[in-house]
């Protein structure tokens, strides 16, 4: 046996295969069954999604106040399935307001627009202060927001997701809707930073 | 009696580490145990609600002292052994 066994990477590795061998033979699942269910749950799942969601309501007015009103129902025209059975708010930052997002509980996240969570965002730091000191949390992040800016934190929950639509940075009047979707970052989809 | 997972608004944990990864998975075990979720979960051996259950209702000591997948794994376990899918110990050493 030698040190790397140890590790407790390597012990827990053991332990899923000798999980997914036992179902196996109980014929409970297939391993070619685990792979493909492995490539089909992140696979569409990516912060281009939300960025173009972001760049379509910056361009029409029309689709940002629906957007507003049943983020579910916007992304969808779009061809984004944000969850079977979760319901999809968009909230909107202004000069006034700021958003980010949450989930204090565990990791709910609006997975399919932004692609994997990054780990700070399922870190026991990040859950447990962003909804006490939302400003020193984003000063982390490196944004210092205005002492009059207004922060709103939304906890995301077993039915309700997030998505934050950030304000559109100035001088980009004559950009495409393709050009807008390339300056949209993932943190700024959940309000850890502005664009 | 109040969860571990409960812990909006707790003092303590320390600053948070923004560093920027994109990488979904930093194991293969760990996108193994989200399969093992999914797949189980498709074939109706537990639910959402269950598994979210199994996991917040893990002993504190025991929740602050894994990892998130871990937590995941522990609570696949959780489930199979009380829906009588596998033994207590078929897994050990």
């Amino acid at each position: 046996m030698t040190s790397a066994d140890h590790h407790p990477d390597t012990l827990i590795a053991r332990r899923v295969r000798r999980l997914e061998t036992l179902l196996e033979e109980k014929g409970v699942l297939s391993g070619a069954q685990l792979d493909e269910i492995i490539d089909a749950s992140l696979s569409g799942a990516s912060p281009a999604n939300g960025a173009r969601v972001v760049a379509r309501a910056w361009t029409d007015p029309a689709y940002k106040s629906r957007l507003l009103a049943d983020g579910t129902a916007a992304v969808r025209e779009l061809g984004f399935m944000e969850g079977g059975f979760q319901r999809l708010r968009v909230v909107e930052n202004t000069d006034e307001t700021h958003n980010v997002i949450v989930c204090t509980l565990c990791s709910c996240y609006p997975l399919r627009l932004l692609g994997p969570s990054p780990s700070w965002y399922k870190s026991e730091a990040y859950r447990s202060r962003v909804v006490r000191e939302p400003r020193a949390v984003l000063a982390e992040f490196g944004l210092n927001l205005p002492d009059d800016t207004e922060i709103t934190v939304w906890d995301s929950s077993a039915e309700t997701r997030y998505m934050v639509l950030p304000r559109r940075p100035a001088d980009t009047d004559s950009m495409s809707e393709a050009e807008l979707t390339g300056l949209v970052t993932r943190n700024a989809l959940i309000g850890t930073a502005e664009l | 009696m109040a969860r571990m997972n409960d812990i909006g608004g707790m003092q303590g944990f320390g600053p948070i580490d923004t560093t920027e990864d994109t990488e979904p998975f930093h194991a293969d075990w760990e996108a193994r145990v989200v399969g093992l979720f999914n797949a189980l979960r498709a074939q109706d051996v537990f639910n959402t609600n269950e598994f979210r259950d199994a996991i917040e209702s893990m002993p504190p000591a025991e929740y602050l002292a894994t990892s998130y997948y871990e937590r995941w794994f522990k609570a696949i376990c959780t489930l199979l052994e009380r829906k009588g899918v596998i033994e207590p110990g078929e897994l050990d050493d």
